[in-house]
């Protein structure tokens, strides 16, 4: 039973957590390319942003970081819309791939302003011990639960929004024909601002969910973006209930390949986890290159 | 600074400018030439420059090494086996339209670098490989030496060069930008896209490799700091846009241009007061990225534009 309290507690969960983070950032990534048609290279430092935003209100008023969260959501989306303006706007005509090389120029540019603001020193939210409720084999923490209901709280809202809104339905249509959308009359710049709006909005989200669950530092958007992409393409790029369902393959991919399968020593080490992600994406881009989902290819 | 030390600083500017210049004309022959979106320069200089070092260098008991090799057979191994993986990478890979291919790029170079960072048998890990001879060294007197190493990556620049040019205005240039273009309509021709893109992504790859040989036997330690994709990939990235991709020119004027801003405001920054100089790497970062944004959106095609090699018989004036 110790093994099974182990295996649930120390790699399913936290698979199910890490899952969830993924997903909020690989919906942005799969939003981004249905709507504007480029790979967002800057997405992982979108969640960084949103991290040390959340850190404004944590160390200087001392605010909980669930208080801090709406406004760093906030704040990514307004610095998403700037960046949208300056650096990816002009491109709108351009071949998608234009766009991928600004996003390079954009991804340099975030993290050293926060590594300038901030410093390079790894930082946390001060959250304190808080002990784990134990539910007979489960060892839960309560930050594990939040992290999971939010999540499934924003996928829903998400989802209500895209089949429920005019807006949504109108993102709906430009992801699947642009120029369709556009001589029926919808404003696509609205439905690019709302798409950065809501990419960024949940990426800063998985941000400060990650400064909850462990720690932040400038960097940690580099490490995240192949999971991204791993969770985009597997769900379909292009979907975003792909994403979520992507995201969740990846986080728990990562987590249980690092589980004592065959001995006593992980089956993977838990220093290749990032390598569990590409291999899954490579795999994918083989086999389907459009997703479990049918996305774009 | 004495008169030795700026001509020593000089050498060392060159040095490097030669080093990123063979990245871009890399970078080039994948993604000006062919179209190829090569967002893992990184992994490829990071093959180039293990090889080299665990071949050429001193036997250590931390990690793999001590055939001391000669850098003649050295190199063109490390060469040889990046593009090996270029072949693999490039079978599964080349199918795939622009961003997918950047994604599994990026992905290759980071698996790399976690593989180098884990695998101390193999590559000494985040310690390095130390003592890797440099060329030249043992041979001639202090600043002389070099001189000649530079004047070694002068002649290796030139011969990429003049093959790329060569390259650039054969039939096979011709096809690659054919394919880059519009790989249905060179593919209803009869040419072999697959192949094509297979060929151009081999061969960058290789160039990159013997950028990646150099840099190790330049500084004569490589270690996982040396393999960063801020200042292998991104930076050659922004080289070649800033030079001019489809330029090989370009290629070597951006690469020149970028290393000259980079060194020079580190000569600038580090006049700061201390307690900006750490700061100051970040704002050189943020400037840089700022002027791939300028160059990308008011010099699109970069200070060199790519022009079509000039036709048999075609007279110089009528261009």
């Amino acid at each position: 039973m110790a093994a099974l309290s182990d295996f649930i507690n120390l790699y399913l969960l936290p698979g199910l957590v890490v899952g969830c983070i993924y997903a909020l950032g690989a919906i942005g990534i799969s939003l981004l390319f249905g709507i504007l048609r480029f790979a967002h290279f800057a997405h992982g430092d979108m969640m960084t942003l949103g991290a040390y935003l959340a850190i404004i209100f944590t160390a200087s008023w001392g605010w909980s970081p669930y208080a801090a969260l709406p406004v760093a959501v906030i704040g990514a989306a307004i610095v998403a819309l700037g960046l949208d303006r300056a650096f990816y706007k002009p491109f709108r005509r351009a071949p998608g791939i234009v766009s991928v090389i600004a996003s390079f120029g954009v991804m340099l540019m975030l993290r050293s302003a926060i590594q300038l603001i901030w410093g390079v020193d790894v930082k946390t939210y001060d959250i304190g011990i808080r002990f784990p409720m134990e539910f007979g084999l489960l060892k839960i923490a309560p930050r594990q639960v939040t992290i999971v209901l939010v999540t499934a709280a924003l996928v829903v809202a998400l989802h209500l929004f895209l089949t429920r809104t005019r807006l949504g339905k109108a993102m709906r249509a430009v992801s699947d024909d642009a120029d369709l959308a556009r001589v029926s009359g919808i404003n696509v710049e609205q439905v690019i601002r709302w798409t950065w709006i809501i990419g960024a909005g949940l990426a800063a989200a998985g941000g400060v969910f990650i400064g909850i669950q462990t720690k932040v530092h400038p960097n940690m958007g580099w490490d995240l973006l192949l999971p991204l992409f791993a969770a985009a393409v597997l769900g379909g790029i292009g979907r975003p209930y792909g994403a979520v369902a992507g995201g969740l393959a990846i986080g728990l991919a990562q987590e249980l390949a690092t589980y004592r399968w065959f001995s006593d020593e992980p089956f993977v080490d838990p220093g290749y986890k990032p390598a569990v992600a590409f291999s899954v994406m490579v795999v994918m881009l083989i086999w389907r290159p459009t997703g479990l989902f049918k996305g774009r290819s | 600074m004495t008169l030795l030390g700026f001509s020593s600083y000089l050498i060392a500017l060159g040095t490097m400018s030669g080093i990123y210049a063979l990245l871009c004309l890399g970078l080039n022959l994948q993604w000006g030439f062919a179209g190829l979106f090569n967002a893992g320069i990184a992994a490829f200089f990071a093959i180039g420059a293990y090889v080299a070092a665990i071949l050429a260098s001193a036997d250590s008991a931390v990690h793999l090494g001590g055939f001391g090799l000669p850098v003649a057979l050295a190199w063109p191994v490390a060469m040889a086996a990046a593009g090996a993986l270029a072949w693999v990478i490039g079978r599964i890979c080349l199918t795939l339209q622009g961003d997918y291919l950047a994604m599994a790029s990026i992905g290759i170079a980071e698996v790399l670098r976690i593989i180098i960072k884990n695998e101390e048998w193999l590559t000494g890990g985040t310690r390095g490989i130390a003592a890797i001879p440099r060329p030249f060294e043992t041979l001639l007197p202090a600043p002389w030496n070099n001189l000649a190493f530079l004047g070694l990556i002068v002649v290796l620049v030139a011969i990429v060069y003049l093959a790329a040019e060569r390259a650039w205005a054969s039939p096979w240039g011709r096809s690659l930008r054919a394919i880059r273009d519009s790989d249905v309509a060179a593919a209803a021709i009869g040419k072999n896209v697959a192949q094509f893109r297979l060929e151009a992504f081999v061969l960058g790859a290789m160039v990159m490799a013997l950028a990646g040989a150099l840099s190790a036997h330049y500084f004569k330690f490589l270690g996982t700091t040396a393999i960063e994709p801020l200042m292998v990939t991104f930076l050659v990235w922004v080289m070649l846009i800033v030079g001019g991709s489809g330029n090989n020119r370009g290629a070597i004027l951006g690469a020149m241009l970028i290393w000259l801003i980079w060194s020079a405001t580190e000569l600038l920054t580090n006049r700061l007061p201390a307690e900006w100089i750490t700061r100051s790497s970040y704002i050189r970062v943020l400037l840089i990225g700022l002027l791939l944004q300028v160059v990308l959106q008011k010099f699109g095609k970069g200070l060199l534009p790519e022009k079509p090699p000039r036709l048999v018989g075609e007279r110089r004036e009528t261009r």
